[in-house]
């Protein structure tokens, strides 16, 4: 253990804290019990505060799979292992990710405390949906497995509850069985947010569903977009020359960003991309084709280190969702950011399914993300969007959140009187706890 | 398939090559002193890999029970990575021999006690592999670890010595010299990024010096300049410097 300089993937905040590691079941309650308080932290990739704290304990040595049935497709592994490992056992086997996020780069730990969602939300739930147990340590050492049917309390705080609960050790879950490795996507190019969300009802029976939305357009204009679409390929679908080997893990690539750069550079970049892929010769209004499921689901992943494209203050990332009658809130928004020019030039579009769970995000509606680098009066501004939000009837993402104030999470998560109380009695003297939590009065 | 034995499985270090030499379609054996810790890597390599795992209780300074240790195992190895040793804080080893003795034997007595039947086995069959995971610290002794550095300082030497002797045998000796690792025993220290491999890396260096053959090998090439620059500084300015 030593004090280590952190932050999450927004670069904002920064923090000293001390890091604990740890591989195997033996050393857990030891760390727990000589630790003040903690928080539990698995790959940093939620963007604002979530697994900082003066204290954490990193998962990631602690990373095992614990049994994989091929035939009944359910996964069990500890909770430090990370999605692209896992990606690598399963997929060959002709197993996929129930739901994952925009990034392979998270762990197991990650997913549940998120309760992440993917571009099939709509369909397939949230990752939580899919756990059939998992195991915790709690705050005074004792180790307790929940589920859907046990400890129901605890399993339900735990999944999206910031890792306040207890440290989730191991997870067992339910994966998605597939024909091959690739998809098959469509892309259409919407004119306007109308044309966007007529696009979005149209194909709601699409297992995979996103749109990347100009933020900047306005007049008719306003709300371009593209919206993409997937399947999991089928074998016959796949084109002759990748039939041999449909199951084909995709070549391991990235390029490193290594350098902080000022934030307009990486807009400047999605600018042009946006613009190229909206204007380009080859972009009809629709494109249909078979990709491996990498690009698909993890475009980004590509440019390791993206994020320092945002510069040496870092970012935060605005999530939130709306209702679906709440089209005007959305449209609300959208005109507030472009008129401030404080965010990024792409927004990241959802529709969420319905979903009533005690503390997660989704919800049904829309569900918007974009970038904001950390500059003077942002906080202002986005403290001023998020009564829009909570106006129309939404809510923001814990988990790319670094800055709300406590009364916005209140307004938005009907239950969260329940969930404190959960969590206090299994975590009673707040000894887990972050600077989130804190911030959040969930642990004050 | 050929079998790998791994002595010190329970370090992050050597699960980063179990873990690769599984990919590679090995069988592995996995020695640590405390064997049930060992039981979650040896599910979790069978799991993922499909290759025979098996866990083996093994310490590495209790040096009488190498010999049973060894000749217990059943296929006996065709690769044998070495990957254990112990390092604390040099000062207090200064003042307390039992710290002192188990640096030095976990770092050097045991390895040579465990290699020296290795190496006989392998002798006799013609045939195999022995890899040493070092350290550049037994380059060059410093005031702030010496203790630790020259027992790897010693177990070098031995790789050296083994590697010439067995090379007339038809067995190959690599000597694995891995500078800053990303492990639980560093986590937390703001080592440099530049100069600090993650396991994985040295894992993968192991298993090329492995198939290719190869002798003395670093992980971060520049590790090989930095010593070579240490290595020449005269020792009447070396001796003043606080390193
Ligand atoms: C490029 C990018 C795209 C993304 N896209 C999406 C998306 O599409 N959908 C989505 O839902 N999210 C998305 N995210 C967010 C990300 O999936 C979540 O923040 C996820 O929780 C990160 O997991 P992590 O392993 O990095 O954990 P961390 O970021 O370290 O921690 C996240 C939370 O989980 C808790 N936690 C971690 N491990 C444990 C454990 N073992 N026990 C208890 N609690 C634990 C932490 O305390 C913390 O509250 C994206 C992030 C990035 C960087």
């Amino acid at each position: 253990m030593a004090q280590k300089t952190i932050s999450n993937w927004g670069n904002y905040p920064v923090m000293q804290s001390d890091e604990h590691c740890f591989s195997f079941d033996d050393q857990v309650q030891k760390i727990m019990e000589q630790s003040e308080y903690f928080i539990p932290r698995g790959n940093g990739r939620c963007y604002g505060d979530a697994s900082l704290s003066k204290e954490t304990i990193n998962t990631l040595k602690y990373d095992n799979v614990i049994s994989f049935d091929t035939k009944e497709g359910i996964f069990e592994c500890q909770s430090g292992i990370t999605l692209d490992k896992i990606l690598e056992i399963i997929v060959p086997k002709g197993w996929f990710l129930p739901v994952t996020p925009g990034t392979k780069f998270i762990t197991v730990g990650g997913a549940v405390g998120s309760d992440v969602h993917g571009k099939n939300h709509h369909v397939d739930g949230s990752f939580s949906n899919h756990i059939v147990e998992m195991e915790l340590v709690l705050a005074n050492g004792s180790i307790m497995v929940c589920s859907p049917e046990i400890h129901t309390d605890l399993f339900e705080a735990t999944c999206g509850g910031m890792g306040l609960t207890g440290l989730i050790t191991r997870v067992k879950f339910r994966l998605k069985k597939i024909e091959t490795s690739y998809i098959k996507q469509k892309q259409i190019k919407a004119e306007n947010l109308d044309e966007i969300i007529r696009l979005f009802d149209e194909y709601k029976n699409s297992t995979y569903s996103v749109a990347w939305i100009d933020c900047l357009k306005k007049g008719e204009h306003f709300g371009r977009s593209i919206l993409i679409l997937g399947e999991h390929a089928t074998l016959s679908e796949l084109p002759e020359k990748l039939k041999a080997d449909p199951l084909k893990l995709p070549p391991k690539k990235s390029i490193p960003f290594p350098f902080n750069l000022p934030s307009w550079v990486l807009n400047s970049f999605t600018v042009k991309l946006f613009n190229f892929l909206y204007y380009g010769k080859n972009f009809k209004k629709e494109i249909n084709n078979v990709v491996s499921y990498e690009p698909f689901f993890y475009p980004l992943d590509a440019i390791l280190n993206w994020n320092r494209g945002y510069g040496k203050k870092g970012f935060v990332q605005y999530q939130f969702v709306l209702p679906l009658q709440a089209k005007q809130g959305l449209i609300e928004i959208l005109h507030r950011i472009s008129d401030k020019g404080l965010g990024s030039f792409l927004a990241v579009l959802k529709v969420f399914g319905k979903q009533e769970s005690l503390i997660s995000f989704p919800k049904e509606g829309y569900t918007l993300a974009l970038d904001f680098p950390v500059r003077d009066g942002l906080f202002d501004f986005l403290d001023e969007l998020d009564q829009v939000v909570l106006q129309y009837g939404g809510r923001l993402y814990m988990s790319k959140d670094a800055r709300m104030k406590p009364d916005v999470l209140k307004a938005g998560y009907p239950r969260l009187e329940e969930f404190k109380r959960i969590i206090h009695q299994y975590n009673p003297k707040g000894k887990i706890r972050s600077v989130q939590s804190d911030r959040l009065e969930l642990t004050t | 398939m050929a079998t790998v034995l791994l002595l010190g499985a329970t370090s992050d270090m050597a699960v980063a090559m179990a873990r690769t030499m599984a990919a590679k379609g090995y069988d592995i054996q996995l020695a640590a002193r405390n064997s049930d810790r060992l039981k979650p890597l040896q599910g979790d390599i069978t799991v993922r890999y499909g290759v025979n795992c098996t866990a083996h209780e093994f310490d590495a300074t209790a040096f009488a029970t190498h010999h049973d240790f060894y000749y217990s195992l059943t296929p006996k190895p065709d690769i044998v990575i070495c990957v254990f040793g112990y390092m604390s804080d040099n000062d207090a080893a200064c003042k307390n021999w039992d710290e002192a003795s188990k640096m030095i034997n976990s770092n050097y007595t045991g390895a040579v006690s465990i290699l020296n039947i290795v190496g006989e086995d392998f002798a006799e069959r013609k045939s195999g592999t022995i890899v040493g995971i070092s350290s550049v610290a037994g380059v060059r002794g410093r005031q702030s670890n010496y203790i630790y550095g020259s027992a790897k300082a010693g177990f070098t030497a031995y790789l050296s010595g083994l590697r010439n002797k067995m090379y007339h045998c038809g067995v190959h000796v690599v000597s694995v010299l891995p500078g800053f690792v990303d492990t639980k025993m560093t986590a937390g220290l703001n080592l440099p990024p530049l100069l600090t491999a993650n396991t994985q890396q040295v894992a993968d260096t192991v298993e090329k010096a492995i198939r290719k053959k190869q002798n003395i090998v670093y992980v971060k090439w520049f590790w090989k300049w930095i010593m070579t620059i240490i290595k020449n500084i005269p020792e009447n300015v070396f001796k003043k410097k606080k390193l």
